[in-house]
């Protein structure tokens, strides 16, 4: 892979080409906070936690690194007050749906977030996709999607997969940042995995 | 389920069985059968080789698709500004005390499914129901329980 050089906080590095700026920044030890990103899945650009800042002056502007390629003499600023004020705004919006997410708790307490500056709306969900992905593209099970859109998406199992496969793998329930997930699953175990194994399926 | 699966096989082969068809054939098992009942849903997955998760994401995100039975008459209820201000609001409630449903049911004999939209592109004949596919424009309060009688 060809080496270009790039410039991240006044520091310069050699990262590989068709890199994004996030897996650049890692590679030289840079770290950028991030929520949905996993290094075995494709990035999904969904929590944008990953903003950075890239050019100078007035070309500059906001871009969520872990989706923005690398090129030849790029200037990355990870942190400045602008983007520690999206960061904060973005953990204050995601904390109304989990207050009490350590990995949220820990992050909120760099940036200064607030986690009543908004009304709770508990779903503890924060949609970044990790469990969906991580069963589709790495486990191929595809025992959990997401469902509906907007205000209503969430995440929900497919029971007569999720019966088959979960208890042996399992693998997605430390990536979730909140816990919601093993919530959903114990509680899809609940509701459908006995009509499942007589034969009456429900996706409801 | 109404639709049959020998149906359902003739619309995924249309498409030559091609994943990126999903969108196409689910809308055309809606439009024969006026929504999706998850033996439709597996059988597409099934047969697109797209994985039911997906097939769930797509049916359930897009409102053109029903995962819920409908009734034999759609009705759809302008509540876009245009009817907003002529009293969509009324004749919404109306048809809801006449039909005993709320946006989004179907009542009980399978006869009427009620919907609301934000706008039907016909501002000028607001207050606006649509049944059917066909537009009863300037409808008043009195006039919607004698429409609704038409229908059985």
């Amino acid at each position: 892979m060809n080496e270009i050089r790039i410039q991240i906080d006044g520091k310069e590095v050699r990262v590989g080409e068709g890199m994004t700026v996030l897996e650049g920044a890692q590679s030289a030890g840079i770290t950028i906070p991030k929520l949905c990103h996993h290094d075995k899945l494709v990035p999904f650009g969904g929590c944008r936690l990953c903003i950075v800042e890239v050019g100078n002056g007035v070309s500059a502007k906001l871009v969520v690194s872990c989706v923005y390629p690398v090129e030849e003499n790029l200037v990355v600023r990870t942190r400045s007050e602008k983007i520690d004020r999206i960061r904060k705004t973005i953990l204050e919006l995601l904390l109304a749906h989990a207050p009490n997410s350590p990995e949220l708790q820990v992050l909120a307490r760099e940036y200064g977030a607030d986690k009543d500056r908004f009304e709770k709306e508990a779903s503890f969900c924060i949609h970044c996709g990790l469990c969906v992905r991580y069963c589709n593209e790495v486990k191929k099970l595809n025992a959990v999607g997401f469902v509906d859109r907007g205000i209503r998406k969430e995440i929900a199992f497919i029971p007569g997969i999720a019966a088959r496969e979960c208890k042996n793998c399992m693998e997605c329930f430390p990536l979730c940042p909140t816990s919601y997930l093993q919530a959903a699953f114990v509680l899809i175990e609940a509701l459908a995995f006995s009509t499942t194994s007589s034969g009456t399926a429900s996706t409801e | 389920m109404t639709i049959d699966i020998d149906r359902i096989d003739q619309i995924i082969d249309m498409h030559q069985c091609e994943a990126s068809s999903l969108i196409q054939v689910l809308l055309e098992i809606q439009g024969e059968n006026h929504w999706l009942p998850k033996e439709a849903l597996d059988r597409v997955s099934e047969k697109l080789q797209v994985p039911l998760s997906r097939t769930m994401h797509i049916a359930s995100f897009y409102k053109a698709f029903s995962l819920v039975p409908k009734g034999r008459h759609e009705v759809h209820i302008c509540m876009g500004t245009a009817c907003h201000v002529r009293g969509a609001k009324r004749i919404l409630e109306t048809v809801e005390d006449l039909t005993g449903i709320k946006p989004g049911e179907t009542d009980a004999d399978m006869k009427f499914s009620l919907e609301t939209v934000n706008c039907l592109g016909c501002c000028a004949l607001g207050p606006v129901m649509e049944i059917n596919g066909k537009a009863h424009g300037k409808i008043s309060v009195s006039e919607t329980a004698a429409v609704l009688e038409r229908y059985e």
